[in-house]
């Protein structure tokens, strides 16, 4: 906890409104103002109390403060090193301490993901069981999509036409395992935009969840072989379709600022989202009309981690005859926030309910989502509305079924 | 046992669960609102949710003889919600519902805790909207609006708070649940008690007036390369006659915290901008644009933008809106200062303020409500350097001496807090101080609401005496009533 970062917060209060566990519990120690207090307490020399790290623990890692910051205060960096004090001065309950090892044991890793997928197919059915068990597994059943078919993607897709870039595909763990359907779409729209995709077959992890939960060590493992497997891929841009995994790739540098060597071969690598990097490549492919509304979320590792609000808009605004719906309160979390829908259910059970009540308002036929976590979460929470089964897309495979020429009526149809 | 923790054992009676924050880690995170080098722990935080919660713990504060100070946001600027380490700080951040909305009546009724902005976010789509605009205004509740009389760009035609509240539901120091209404017959004591800084009781219902959204809106930018150009402009443009909705200019040191802030991009070189705002009928509108044009002009402005779309106009005004917590940016640390001078003072006024700058060599950032001579000063300053902050603090007093003594005031629209109180004397002399105390006793007998804040020295009502001594001149003239 870096006591200049921590100085620069002028105590203005303009973070309040759009941090979601103010708008939940309208508490000082639960915004990002009150936490920042909190965190100069500890620097002072307060010890981390248990009441302490619940405050931090609830924070969703949303970012919306960074953007509402007038005074540029770092909140980004600021959490992501209280987590990491948190993870090593604080002792959890041995339950807790049991759920985040089955998390961080089990998502970071494709292979284990995969072996998931009978349990899964189970989970919904065993939901009130495992919620006995412990909140954190009703959760997770609770969020388990429909299990997909596994799609194979190949090491390389060339570019269908004069190509004007060579790009790395980040298939991500939870995207690639429930939403392999994404990452082909995101192949497809690439390769017809005019870009060699180059998909290394063993990537792995991008390190976001170790990252964003403050196990540093594991980050910066997670870092250093991303970093790796896309230069010996010799691309000009990586490119992600996932929020989360986005915007910690664009994070490297800061992850491993004690490593030089590894921090100059971070900055090297181009990260960019799929919808920032198709915005500055501008399109050539035709787009055919696809006539549907859609209304868009704004994923918080988009919009407020990375500043991409305009770029995905933009696209889908290009599809003829697709009509797009804002999504009110669109700043606020969805509750989902890589693994806080996990480790703090009841919160983000609220959060999930609050979004699905405004996504059914904007009343479309589409939700167009770019991080997997939100779909899963939004989808939850619209399911536990008993409003049934939402059509969720990402912008990839809406732009995929314009250039293709399809029907929109398949898509977000589940399972994926 | 104190009576403060006999209090806090008898609270979870009286309010829902979760609502009395007793942690001192907790507690600390409420030791100051947006003015930060006042700060005290407070000694117990709760979190009503209704009206009769706030009225209950009022009442067991007078039982047990135990201050209250009332809390919305925390986002004040004079330390009016600086909270007592023997007391409770009554919080409205959970009530924060918007219980009606009567367009054809064009009012809402609303719970202390909602912003401000959310007013104007509820009615916006039916074309209304409520017109004060302080600079904080998608944070600050509207609770801490009536209890500071608040303001911003807006004022110079629209007024403030008080122009703007139609009734309130109070509780008063005794616990009392009363309704305050605009259209009472007799005193006005709504106008009393909004602007009254927490001293006479705590808002729980507010009914404020809604506008309607006017016609025509038009934004513009002028660039000066200089105050006094900007001011001349200014004092020429209601000279005249010509009252447009907002006025406000930004020196060169404001400026560039704004850039650096939000990338506002404004005219590169300027060393002072207004930003202006005309609104109303489309002819008025045009016909005032065309003068405020040739004006500005006139005056030496060297670049005028107008804002052809509502990005535009959210663009210019973000500069401005940003500035004070922009000045972060630049400066370790700063205070932000509040004054009034007629606007015809102006320019005598900030050649007074460059001269401190001089003389103290402390840096002072200009952002002011031009059009009605409301300065606000951003004391610039490194709290890491040695005696800084000192120097600081006396440039920050002296521009108040300077509002004085050219016929203003110590504050426009932040309030006196406890970071004014002692600027008072200054203003008021000790029986204009005592008749206001009067009317505090009036509502607060035993000086248990907010007690320490506006005045200087606590005199009348049971308080520690200072140093008057015998009685007030009023009550021994039989005039008044000492309770």
């Amino acid at each position: 906890m870096d006591p200049e970062l921590i100085r620069d917060c002028v105590h203005c209060g303009f973070c309040l409104p759009t941090c979601p566990t103010y708008v939940l519990w309208g508490e000082e120690m639960d915004s990002p103002r009150g936490r920042i207090h909190l965190m100069g307490q500890h620097v002072e020399g307060t010890p981390l109390t248990d009441a302490m790290a619940g405050h931090f623990d609830a924070c969703l890692g949303c970012m919306a403060c960074v953007t509402a910051c007038p005074s540029g205060v770092r909140y980004d960096r600021l959490i992501e090193q209280t987590r990491a004090v948190v993870e090593r001065e604080h002792v959890r309950r041995p339950d807790e301490r049991a759920i985040r090892a089955l998390v961080f044991a089990l998502f970071p890793y494709r292979r284990r993901l995969r072996a998931m997928r009978l349990p899964m197919r189970l989970s919904r059915r065993l939901q009130p069981f495992l919620e006995q068990v412990h909140p954190s597994l009703g959760a997770m059943a609770e969020l388990a999509p429909g299990v997909p078919r596994p799609v194979r993607l190949p090491p390389l897709v060339r570019a269908r036409r004069r190509r004007r870039a060579r790009v790395g595909l980040l298939t991500g763990c939870v995207q690639g395992e429930f939403f392999p359907r994404v990452n082909a779409a995101t192949a497809r729209v690439l390769a017809l935009e005019g870009c060699d995709v180059v998909i290394p077959p063993r990537q792995g992890c991008c390190g976001a969840l170790s990252l964003h939960s403050g196990r540093e060590a594991e980050a910066r493992r997670f870092a250093r072989r991303t970093i790796a497997t896309f230069e010996r891929a010799g691309v000009d841009a990586v490119v992600v379709n996932a929020a989360g995994c986005g915007s910690s790739m664009k994070d490297y540098a800061e992850v491993l600022a004690g490593e030089p060597a590894w921090a100059a071969r971070a900055e090297a690598l181009r990260t960019r989202d799929l919808a920032e990097f198709l915005v500055e490549l501008g399109p050539v492919a035709e787009r055919h009309p696809l006539p549907v509304t859609v209304a868009y979320h704004d994923a918080c590792h988009l919009a407020h981690a990375q500043g991409v609000r305009a770029q995905p808009r933009e696209l889908l605004r290009a599809i003829p005859e697709l009509e797009l719906r804002e999504v009110e309160e669109s700043a606020i979390c969805c509750g989902s926030a890589g693994t806080y829908n996990l480790f703090q259910p009841e919160a983000a059970r609220q959060l999930g309910d609050r979004k699905a009540e405004r996504v059914l308002a904007a009343g479309a036929d589409l939700l167009v989502s770019a991080n997997p976590g939100c779909t899963m979460q939004i989808a939850a929470s619209v399911r536990r509305a008993g409003k049934g089964e939402i059509r969720v897309a990402h912008t990839a495979e809406v732009l995929d079924a314009s250039l293709r020429g399809l029907e929109p009526g398949m898509l977000g149809r589940s399972p994926h | 046992m104190s009576e403060l923790e006999r209090l806090t054992a008898r609270l979870a009676a009286v309010l829902p669960p979760d609502a009395v924050v007793t942690d001192p880690v907790r507690l600390r995170t409420y030791e100051c609102d947006g003015l930060t080098h006042h700060r005290a722990t407070p000694g117990v935080v709760v979190l009503p949710e209704a009206a009769e919660q706030v009225a209950a713990v009022v009442r067991l504060c007078g039982e047990h003889d135990v201050p209250f100070v009332a809390r919305g946001s925390g986002t004040g600027l004079s330390g009016g919600a600086l909270p007592r380490t023997d007391g409770v700080l009554i919080v409205t951040s959970r009530m924060r519902r918007i219980l009606e909305i009567d367009i054809p009546n064009r009012r809402a009724v609303v719970e202390p805790g909602v912003t401000n902005l959310a007013i104007t976010e509820a009615v916006r789509d039916r074309g209304y909207y409520y017109a004060p605009d302080p600079s904080s205004q998608q944070v600050c509740s509207i609770g801490g609006n009536v209890a500071e009389n608040s303001g911003g760009a807006h004022c110079l035609k629209y007024g403030f708070t008080v122009n703007h509240v139609l009734a309130a539901e109070i509780v008063t120091p005794d616990g009392d649940i009363v309704e305050l209404s605009a259209m009472d017959p007799g005193y006005d004591l709504l106008g009393a008690f909004i602007g009254s800084e927490g001293t006479l009781g705590i808002a729980t219902k507010i009914t404020v007036r809604l506008s309607r959204a006017p016609e025509a809106v038009t934004t513009l930018l002028a660039a000066f390369t200089g105050i006094e150009a900007g001011g001349r402009a200014v004092s020429a443009i209601i000279a005249a006659g010509v009252v447009p909705a907002a006025i406000e200019m930004m020196d060169a040191l404001a400026i560039e915290a704004a850039e650096a802030a939000v990338h506002c991009r404004y005219p590169a070189g300027a060393g002072a901008v207004l930003v202006m705002e005309l609104d109303g009928p489309h002819a008025e509108v045009e016909h005032q644009f065309a003068a405020v044009e040739r004006i500005c002009r006139d005056s030496g402005a060297f670049e005028i933008r107008v804002a052809a779309s509502a990005e535009e106009r959210a663009a210019i005004w973000r500069g401005r809106k940003s500035a004070f917590a922009a000045v972060g940016r630049i400066s370790p640390a700063y205070i932000v200062q509040d004054g009034v001078v007629p606007r015809t003072a102006l320019p005598r006024v900030l050649a007074g303020i460059d001269r401190l700058q001089e003389e103290y060599g402390i840096r002072v950032a200009n952002v002011f409500h031009a059009g009605d001579g409301n300065l606000h000063p951003l004391v610039l300053f490194d709290d890491a350097v040695p005696g800084e902050a000192e120097r600081a603090e006396a440039v920050s007093g002296r521009i108040l001496d300077l509002c004085v003594e050219h016929g203003g005031s110590i504050t426009g629209e932040h309030g006196v807090g406890v970071d004014k109180a002692r600027y008072m004397p200054r203003m008021f002399t000790e029986d204009d101080l005592d008749t206001m105390q009067l009317v505090r006793c009036a509502f607060d007998p035993r000086g248990l609401a907010n007690p320490g804040k506006v005045f200087p020295t606590p005199r009348l009502c049971g308080e520690v005496p200072g140093v008057r001594r015998g009685a007030h001149p009023l009550v021994e003239a039989g005039l008044a009533e000492q309770f």
